[in-house]
């Protein structure tokens, strides 16, 4: 049975793709390598894994404004994740996923998603009205 | 969102492509946090390093520079931040010439847009410091909490695409830190050790940063006793703000909006002492005495003409390792009233390069380590060391002085 989490209203068109999660933050200059599509920040919870195409989801965004720029250039190599889904966003990151067309929500009404999501699971994100649908909650 | 007749044409596309392009960022961004409008800028600083716009971004640009004047000239003084390759010097680094040309590519089209290339990310040390209440749309952290928490001012971190919307309509969305209720305080630190060099400051603001932990966090300090100078609020904000995504800080007695804590409603949350331990377990994590260094950087914030005063200073009469290089980043003006003051020739006899309009973690710091071999870094700056650890260095904290000290040893002193 599937499972539906309210959130803020967000960014970008509709996605459905793969979870990645983690209890860790998020900024695209200081966590990844993008050419290689994977998070090299050694002290990084996700350090090794990649991100292309997967449904990110983690704490908040940390660090600078360089990911506003680099959302867009990620996505224009397609080496980029499919969505963003965050406990709270930052600007930067709204910035940068409304330039890229990047799927983006946070403020989840029921509480830290990223316990509420576990890596694996199938998710589809509806940013317009601010609803993710886990569609094989492990824990429904 | 409420939209002024203006923006409303801007819109409608009445205005060109490039205005429509920047309304319809605006409004996206400004649903996302509920702004009910958008509010007027005085300013605009934008953050657009070749490495982070890649191709895609500087097409994105030049398509703007392609449009007719009056469809593509920004309204208000538009500067921009640091670039990521120093024309006169990138060979040596080993930056491409790939990497050059897309610097020259996107420079062309920022002129055509009426953007001042001052490359810099002490705009409010060297070009013109916002006024207290003085609604900004600027980039770079370092800025935007400098600005913010000294100056008074009103800015949200604007990633570039965004400063160049708020170039090219005059607006930026009003939510935030544009918001009275936004810049009260949520945490309350109190500080029993006074930072004394740059590195200290860096080091409190780091670890404020950090613990506050969020865009959306307001600290208030107690408890310094003097006045900082602008370099030292300088690192105190880059580090707090590159730790934890935070726009804005207080100091009771010092920072403009907080005489005292009731300034900013902080009297009823509870004090969280930053301790002398917390100060050095932080520095611990960035300590390696005695390993050989690399390389020296101090950039991030690139450095203002008294900084490199006292890098100069520290150089005079001595030599750097020959296996250990030493870089400093600093604004194009002040590099004119570094060399006339003989801060330049002694930073070179010393065997140390300065660059112009860049800043190191800025200039594909990735590809320049592994063209020269270098991933022992030792910096000054708590920013830059944050940074870095995701780029392939081992980065290091030191002050000014035994940074200088390690560059002649050839290790960490």
């Amino acid at each position: 049975m599937a499972k539906v989490l309210n959130c803020h209203v967000g960014i970008g068109p509709r996605a459905e793709g793969e979870a990645l999660v983690a209890n860790d933050n998020f900024s695209a200059r200081y966590d990844l390598d993008r050419i290689g599509g994977v998070f090299s920040r050694p002290e990084h919870a996700l350090a090794g894994q990649s991100y292309v195409d997967r449904i990110l989801v983690l704490n908040t965004a940390k660090g600078g404004v360089a990911t506003a720029w680099m959302l867009y250039e990620m996505k224009s190599r397609g080496i980029a994740p499919k969505a963003l889904l965050l406990n709270s966003a930052n600007t930067i990151l709204a910035q940068g996923a409304a330039l890229a067309d990047m799927t983006l929500c946070d403020r989840f009404d029921a509480g830290d998603v990223t316990q509420l999501i576990k890596t694996g699971d199938r998710v589809k994100v509806a940013p317009e009205v601010g609803e993710v649908t886990i569609l094989n909650p492990s824990d429904p | 969102m409420k939209l002024a007749p203006e923006a409303e044409a801007m819109l409608a596309g009445e205005m060109g492509a490039a205005r429509k392009w920047a309304v319809e960022h605006q409004l996206q961004v400004g649903r996302m946090f509920d702004a009910r409008d958008l509010v007027e800028v005085s300013q605009a600083h934008m953050m657009a390093d070749p490495e982070s716009t890649g191709e895609a971004g500087v097409r994105l640009v030049e398509g703007f520079a392609a449009l007719p004047a009056e469809e593509r000239r920004v309204v208000i003084p538009m500067i921009t931040d640091p670039r990521g390759v120093d024309l006169d010097y990138y060979d040596p680094l080993g930056q491409t010439e790939d990497m050059a040309n897309m610097e020259r590519r996107f420079i062309a089209a920022c002129q055509s847009l009426g953007i001042t290339m001052t490359n810099t990310c002490i705009n409010y040390q060297t070009i013109m410091p916002p006024v207290r209440g003085d609604h900004v749309a600027y980039g770079d952290t370092g800025v935007v909490i400098y600005s913010n928490s000294i100056c008074g001012a009103r800015s949200n971190f604007e990633g570039g695409p965004s400063a160049l919307a708020a170039g090219l309509t005059g607006y930026t969305p009003r939510y935030g830190l544009h918001l009275d209720e936004s810049r009260r305080a949520t945490r309350r630190f109190k500080v029993n050790r006074q930072p004394r060099e740059l590195t200290d400051w860096g080091v409190l603001g780091a670890v404020i940063g950090k613990r506050a932990g969020s865009y959306w966090e307001v600290p208030v300090i107690e408890g310094i006793e003097t006045v900082p100078t602008s370099d030292q609020a300088k690192h105190l904000g880059a580090a707090m703000a590159s730790y934890g995504s935070t726009p804005l800080f207080h100091i009771v007695g010092i920072t403009p909006e907080c005489e005292t804590i009731d300034d900013v409603g902080g009297a009823g949350l509870p004090a969280e002492e930053v301790s002398k331990e917390d100060l050095n377990d932080f520095r611990g994590t960035f300590g390696a005495a005695g390993e050989k260094v690399d390389v020296v950087v101090f950039a991030a914030p690139q450095l203002s003409l008294i900084e490199m005063g006292a890098v100069a200073e520290h150089c005079r009469g001595r030599k750097r390792h020959a296996d250990t290089a030493l870089l400093v980043c600093t604004p194009a003006s002040v590099y004119v009233d570094a060399k006339s003051a003989g801060y330049v020739d002694a930073i070179e006899d010393f065997g140390g390069r300065v660059l112009q309009g860049t800043c190191f973690y800025q200039q594909f710091a990735r590809e320049i380590g592994e063209a020269n071999g270098w991933t022992r870094l030792l910096s000054n700056s708590t920013k830059i060391v944050n940074i870095l650890g995701g780029y392939g260095y081992r980065p290091a904290l030191a002050s000014m002085e035994d940074c200088i000290a390690s560059a002649e040893a050839g290790r960490i002193v």
